[in-house]
């Protein structure tokens, strides 16, 4: 059965690994739902996270290619952890006079700030996990949103336990 | 974490340049060839190369030749085979090869020159992404962004190269690198973090692979290249010979079990023989070591050997269960775990009754050809090759029928004597792996059985081999066609045989316009002395352009993604 699966994954920091990974799941034909990546705590090391569909034979294979590219450290898949999962988007809605009070108290039931203020639009930040981020563009919608940029979902284990 | 890499022992600095010391480090991985061919961004490279004469440059006259010529020398030899090409077209052009050792995980370290550092990215005269085209078909490619770093990365490939389950690195070297000033430190030892490969298979995985064989009934070893890269050959036999297990072999294991051996059923899979594909569909245990159930070998995978229980032995752990779900999954070196394997083994009990079915399958099935027109049949050319040289020779294969009917008729009894495109099946592979295999293996017989299509993708290279004195036998199996096409259109696509007709040069009129030996063969009573004759010269490469019946089909032949029960044995 396909599913969304959450795969972290430590590589050398270095230029072209991130190619490499991308290039693995083009060739091979897998599906990456979003994907994100930072350094860590080691300089010399960063954090690929990265959701996929998949069943679970196709993860297993997607785990074993991974670990055959020289620069990648280790894979975890942390599908059945106990996770913290965020998102962040950027949202450039439409605002008048009239419409301003009403965002403002979108954006409060959410936890979004207002980043940015113009005659004729808000920006608004919220990070949260992906649900959360699909209500509340669907809310915004309706004012009509100008441009808007979206990360790819960012993950820990929880508890003392790394990855 | 694992810990960071550990440079332990260094040899004390000296300044050179950063090609004197790509050199001196090829010098110290034990290079005894390089296959290469020079241009702008290796000019400093080949500069330095000639002040080493104890690396012998091999000047090809295209730089796929190199790259095959590599993957011949290490597979006939079982160390690393080096090839060199400039940036750009240069390199582009040992794609092929690249792609090839790749398929078949053959030990290669290609050098590739690059543009200046300062104008990489900048479409610069003959800049090419060589890392980024390599990308999909390397173990793992490097491109040098310091000169100080080139005899730590040179030793990198080399290992990764030919360690765990080998493969082909490319390391790709910026001109101006090369001609800056360094400090030469080598490495003795190196560690890449990220890199493990696991060799000791689990133990206890290994107690239930002995038990499954003690309580099979119609076991059978499948054998792939990974037991010749291992040099398990001699542990496939004890194994075999101990518990009486029937041993079939895919394309790349040719030669690592001997094919005159009582319990050996040759090549299996699409032109495989009729026997080994009714074995190991019949089987209840199926011990695969160093094969990967490629689809040439299965067909249709639902309908492959259904009723078998797998072991499946191999290095590499993303093989196992790629394709077939492994019940007894055992990730490690051949070599090793078979040794450990050994130790535990019983012979299954009552095996009798599956060599006797075995035996009537041989019987009613066996591989065949009639030789009886006045046109020789390619099948008989390649048996009276067998009779000269079978079990002495180093033969290399190019791509077609004539490399299916090599695998038939061609006896091997030795690991690294049959030579071939297998993973990739890259056509113009046959004739410069020949080449390689010669530096490798002086002193055996060097066969090449090719198409007349197929040596014309590389036949330019007939200068290189005159001008190093090679003997090689080249035997054309000259069938005026693409055949394995021309099969396919006569049997799949009702006998329209679109471009698949070769209007071919006279053959040894051209070797002898390079300086080779050419004998033209067109009936069959002709082909014995072209042998003899052949195995007379010493000094200079002979071409034997055998004409054969050119509508001549391989078979048995399972067509492709379907199963034995669709195998065709023959025509009539
Ligand atoms: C580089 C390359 N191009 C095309 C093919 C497809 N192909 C496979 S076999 C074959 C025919 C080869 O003809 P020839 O070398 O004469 O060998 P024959 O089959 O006649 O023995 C072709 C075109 C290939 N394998 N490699
Ligand atoms: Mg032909």
């Amino acid at each position: 059965m396909v599913t969304r699966r959450t795969l972290s994954i430590l590589v050398e920091n270095q230029p072209g690994v991130l190619a490499k990974v991308a290039g693995l799941f083009r060739r091979r034909g897998y599906n990456i739902h979003s994907l994100a990546v930072g350094i860590t705590e080691n300089p010399e090391v960063s954090r690929i996270v990265t959701v996929v569909e998949a069943g679970p034979e196709e993860t297993e294979q997607i785990i074993k290619q991974l670990n055959k590219l020289v620069e990648v450290l280790r894979v975890n898949d942390v599908t059945n952890h106990h996770t913290v999962d965020r998102e962040l988007a950027l949202v450039k809605v439409n605002a008048t006079p009239g419409t301003r009070a009403e965002i403002m108290e979108v954006a409060s039931i959410f936890r979004a700030n207002v980043v940015d203020v113009s005659e004729k639009t808000m920006t608004l930040e919220v990070t949260g996990k992906g649900e959360k981020i699909d209500a509340i563009i669907q809310l915004l919608r309706k004012h009509g949103i100008r441009e808007m940029v979206r990360t790819g979902q960012v993950t820990l284990v929880r508890g003392v336990q790394t990855t | 974490m694992p810990e960071v890499s550990v440079m332990a022992k260094s040899t004390p600095t000296t300044k050179m340049k950063g090609a004197q010391a790509l050199i001196e480090a090829l010098r110290r991985e034990g290079v005894e060839v390089v296959f290469g061919h020079p241009g702008g961004a290796s000019l400093p490279l080949y500069d330095a190369l000639y002040d080493v004469p104890e690396i012998l440059h091999v000047l090809v006259r295209h730089e796929q030749v190199a790259a095959h010529a590599a993957k011949g020398y290490a597979v006939a030899s079982g160390k690393v085979g080096v090839c060199m090409a400039t940036s750009g077209p240069g390199a582009t052009n040992l794609v092929t090869g690249i792609a090839d050792a790749y398929m078949d995980s053959t030990a290669v370290v290609a050098i590739t020159g690059q543009v200046p550092t300062a104008v990489i990215g900048r479409d610069a005269f003959q800049e090419a992404d060589v890392t980024g085209i390599t990308l999909p078909i390397t173990k793992h490619n490097f491109l040098i962004r310091r000169a100080e770093e080139i005899p730590e990365v040179i030793r990198k490939a080399f290992y990764l190269a030919r360690t765990g389950r080998p493969g082909p690195v490319l390391v790709d070297v910026p001109r101006d690198l090369q001609q800056v000033e360094m400090e030469f430190t080598f490495p003795e030892e190196i560690s890449i973090r990220g890199y493990r490969p696991v060799t000791e298979g689990n133990v206890n995985q290994i107690a239930n692979a002995a038990r499954a064989i003690a309580s099979s009934r119609k076991p059978i070893l499948y054998i792939g290249g990974g037991v010749i890269i291992s040099n398990a050959s001699p542990e496939v036999r004890e194994l075999a010979e101990r518990t009486r297990i029937p041993v079939t072999y895919t394309l790349m294991a040719k030669g690592a079990f001997p094919d005159d051996h009582p319990l050996c059923l040759g090549m299996l899979g699409m032109h495989g023989t009729a026997y080994a594909n009714y074995a190991i569909n019949t089987s209840d245990l199926i011990i695969a070591v160093g094969a990967r159930f490629d689809d040439r070998v299965t067909g249709r995978l639902k309908d492959f050997a259904p009723e078998a229980t797998i072991i499946h032995i191999d290095i590499d752990p993303a093989e196992i269960g790629k394709n077939k779900p492994a019940h007894i999954p055992i990730v490690g070196d051949a070599k090793r775990v078979l040794q450990v394997l050994l130790e535990m083994v019983q012979p299954p009990q009552d095996i009798e009754p599956w060599h006797k079915q075995i035996e009537e399958w041989r019987r009613k099935y066996p591989l065949r050809y009639r030789q009886s027109s006045d046109i020789p049949k390619p099948q008989f050319v390649i048996d009276l090759l067998s009779r000269a040289w079978g079990g002495r020779a180093v033969v290399t294969t190019d791509v077609g029928q004539h490399q299916m009917w090599a695998a038939q008729f061609f006896l091997c009894r030795e690991p690294r004597t049959f030579i071939t495109s297998g993973g990739l099946g890259a056509m113009g592979f046959g004739f410069p792996a020949a080449m390689g295999a010669w530096f490798a293996r002086p002193n055996k017989p060097v066969v090449a059985i090719l198409g007349d299509g197929g040596f014309q993708m590389t036949i330019q290279d007939l200068a290189t081999a005159v001008e190093w004195k090679m003997p090689l036998k080249l035997f054309i199996i000259n069938n005026g066609s693409l055949g394995m096409v021309r099969q396919w259109q006569e049997l799949f696509y009702h006998r329209r045989y679109s471009h698949v007709w070769l209007k071919n040069p006279d053959f040894a009129r051209v070797a002898a316009s390079f300086g080779a030996e050419g004998i033209s063969v067109r009936h069959p009573e002709e082909v014995e002395p072209a042998i003899f004759r052949a195995m007379e010269i010493e000094d200079r490469p002979v071409v034997v352009d055998c004409h054969v019946d050119p509508e001549e089909n391989c078979f048995p032949m399972i067509p492709s993604g379907q199963s034995v029960k669709e195998m065709i044995l023959d025509l009539d």
